[in-house]
């Protein structure tokens, strides 16, 4: 944790908050800090919503940066209000009492309601770390709450900075399991790795044997690591009627690493020149191909 | 039409009941903290339940496009196990600012002890500190007596009665309660409780005012659809719609509403963050394809054969 992320969350706040809702804050921080017991913290906590609304923070272009200048790939752009201050009491506190503060954050996540615990999961990058921070991040990531798991996944630094490759790779195909996204995911590329791509492409078999869809994005974490039978899996892909999917096909083909394979790899990206174009001047890249999965979902 | 269930157990219901309640036209659901049918022995399961109601049965209604709303209470049943008793009241007031927590319910009697009547006022006490409506469970035995007695000691403790519903009213009990002042709530539940069309005969007798109906459905045969087809009959027996509007809608969100936690923009404007995380909205409020009650019947066909 930095306090630069916390001065930050404050100032932000202060610029967007009546002036009598600040000085609330400021007042229950107060009461928070110098109490002996945890009833000031729980009300605080309880009240932020109701005394200061749930709108969006919508935090400027310069905001978003200087976010993540505090702590890299700290994405606070869809934090609400209530969601920014319940943070910024809880770093303050984390600063007050370091010591117990990893067991406050496993009784709070106790005993969340829904935006609690989107709350408190999605500041975990700006707690000071602990055993029990830690545990409580891997039992989030059980959550059967689709927005709770992407309050760790998405946006979020944590997972890059912490998880071991087990669960790293667990939380990635879980993302995909319940049909969340990858492009979010803070790290997607650099933390990819060889047993990812195994697992991946186990998880795609099942689906197509399931006759089930398989995201495009999925192959966004294979093709650095391809052996020659995942080859198989791309050349399929790429092959596909589905504009995305071919995209993501083709794009994975020219990410692949192994010399072993790259010579069959290129072949393969040949035989598609003008998609090879797009992958070149930058019209194609993982983002692109996320946002029109996305938008073809509606989303 | 939109209609409100303000006395559901959704915990105990399948995804069938959330899907054809929200075709039927229910926009939001309270789900009173209640007893589960087996007693809960320590503490832990307490507050593993109240954070289910909270978190997790929220979610799934969310997903069906239904707004899920909760109150939170130690029962009557439970409040004869005293070393419990105590333990949750301990635990209550951490629950009851809970985001959605919209009373302090289902309190009140069920055999009338004296350690029903201890947590039933301190319950009340606490509903006072924290300025929250409260949902009274009345007796399904001695329910004449253990309901005027439920508002006698409400009034003892300086309640006010506009914000306190007196739930599974019948025809022998609604009177005084609304002449004291009170929500009267009917739950249409088989065998037991109400039955949709003595209702009926309760709305053209009383009118509108202060009365509402709820399912009250949970681990029981009872009926998700109560408040929607107690709407239907009343309006076919020539119930003025504006009053079915009160009784299955308005007089819910009037009531539940003064706790600050359920407004009816929570579904018809429903905030950024809510929209992004656990609610896109109610299809049918969406404009989106209007979908079959029959639905769910038709899954549960047994000669229909493919799942997919
Ligand atoms: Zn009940």
């Amino acid at each position: 944790m930095t306090s630069k992320a916390v001065d930050l969350l404050e100032q932000w706040l202060g610029h967007r908050l009546k002036d009598d809702h600040s000085s609330w804050l400021q007042s229950q921080l107060k009461k928070v800090l110098t109490s002996n017991s945890d009833r000031e913290l729980h009300i605080t906590l309880g009240l932020i919503p109701r005394k200061l609304g749930r709108e969006d923070l919508n935090l400027t272009h310069s905001e978003l940066t200087e976010a993540n200048n505090a702590i890299s790939g700290w994405n606070p752009g869809d934090w609400s209000i209530d969601c920014a201050a319940r943070i910024a009491v809880l770093c303050r506190l984390s600063e007050h009492d370091k010591e117990g503060f990893g067991d406050t954050i496993t009784d709070l996540c106790r005993n969340a309601d829904l935006a609690e615990s989107i709350a408190l999961y999605s500041g975990v990058a700006l707690f000071p770390d602990s055993e029990q921070l830690d545990q409580q991040v891997a039992e989030g990531l059980r959550t059967n709450m689709r927005a709770v798991f992407e309050a760790i996944a998405h946006n979020n630094p944590y997972p890059a900075n912490h998880f071991d490759e087990n669960r790293w790779n667990h939380m990635v195909l879980k993302a995909l399991f319940i049909d969340s996204t990858l492009a979010p995911i803070y790290g997607i590329d650099q933390r990819s790795n060889k047993e990812l791509a195994i697992i991946l492409c186990d998880y795609a078999h099942e689906r197509r044997a399931a006759g089930r869809p398989v995201t495009a994005e999925l192959w966004r974490c294979v093709g650095p690591h391809a052996t020659n039978a995942m080859i198989d899996d791309l050349q399929l892909t790429a092959g596909s009627t589905i504009a995305t999917e071919h995209q993501a096909g083709v794009l994975a083909l020219s990410q692949c690493k192994d010399p072993l394979v790259q010579q069959r790899a290129h072949e393969l990206t040949a035989s598609y020149p003008e998609t090879m174009a797009e992958i070149v001047n930058g019209t194609i890249t993982w983002d692109v191909i996320y946002q029109r999965q996305q938008h073809q979902s509606g989303n | 039409m939109m209609f409100i269930d303000p006395h559901a157990h959704m915990i105990s219901r399948t995804t069938d009941d959330y899907e054809a309640m929200a075709a039927a036209g229910v926009v939001a659901v309270i789900e009173p903290s209640f007893w589960v049918g087996q007693p809960r022995t320590h503490v832990g399961t307490y507050i593993d339940y109240l954070s289910a109601i909270i978190g997790f049965e929220r979610f799934r209604a969310g997903q069906f496009g239904i707004r899920h709303y909760c109150t939170v209470g130690l029962n009557s049943k439970e409040a004869n196990n005293a070393e419990l008793a105590e333990a949750v009241m301990e635990i209550l007031p951490r629950f009851a600012l809970k985001e959605g927590v919209v009373a302090i319910g289902e309190i009140g009697y069920d055999e009338q002890t004296e350690l029903e009547d201890k947590y039933f006022r301190l319950q009340l006490e606490l509903a006072k500190e924290l300025d929250l409506p409260v949902m009274i469970h009345t007796p399904h035995r001695d329910k004449k007596r253990g309901t005027s007695r439920s508002m006698d000691v409400c009034e003892e403790h300086g309640m006010d009665p506009s914000k306190i519903i007196v739930d599974h009213n019948n025809e022998e009990t609604v009177r005084e309660v609304l002449d004291r002042g009170y929500w009267a709530a009917f739950s249409i539940y088989p065998s037991t409780k109400m039955g949709n069309s003595r209702m009926v005969d309760i709305l053209t007798e009383y009118g509108a005012e202060r009365i509402m109906v709820d399912s009250a459905c949970d681990w029981g045969i009872s009926e998700p659809l109560g408040v929607a087809k107690t709407a239907r009959l009343a309006l076919e027996r020539g119930i003025p719609e504006e009053q079915v509007r009160l009784v299955c809608y308005q007089n819910a969100l009037s009531a539940y509403g003064q706790s600050g936690q359920m407004s009816e923009d929570h579904w018809l404007n429903p905030a950024a963050i809510d929209q992004r995380t656990v609610y896109e909205g109610n299809s049918i409020l969406r404009g989106g394809r209007e979908p079959l009650v029959e639905d769910a019947a038709v899954k549960r066909n047994a000669n229909n054969l493919i799942i997919e």
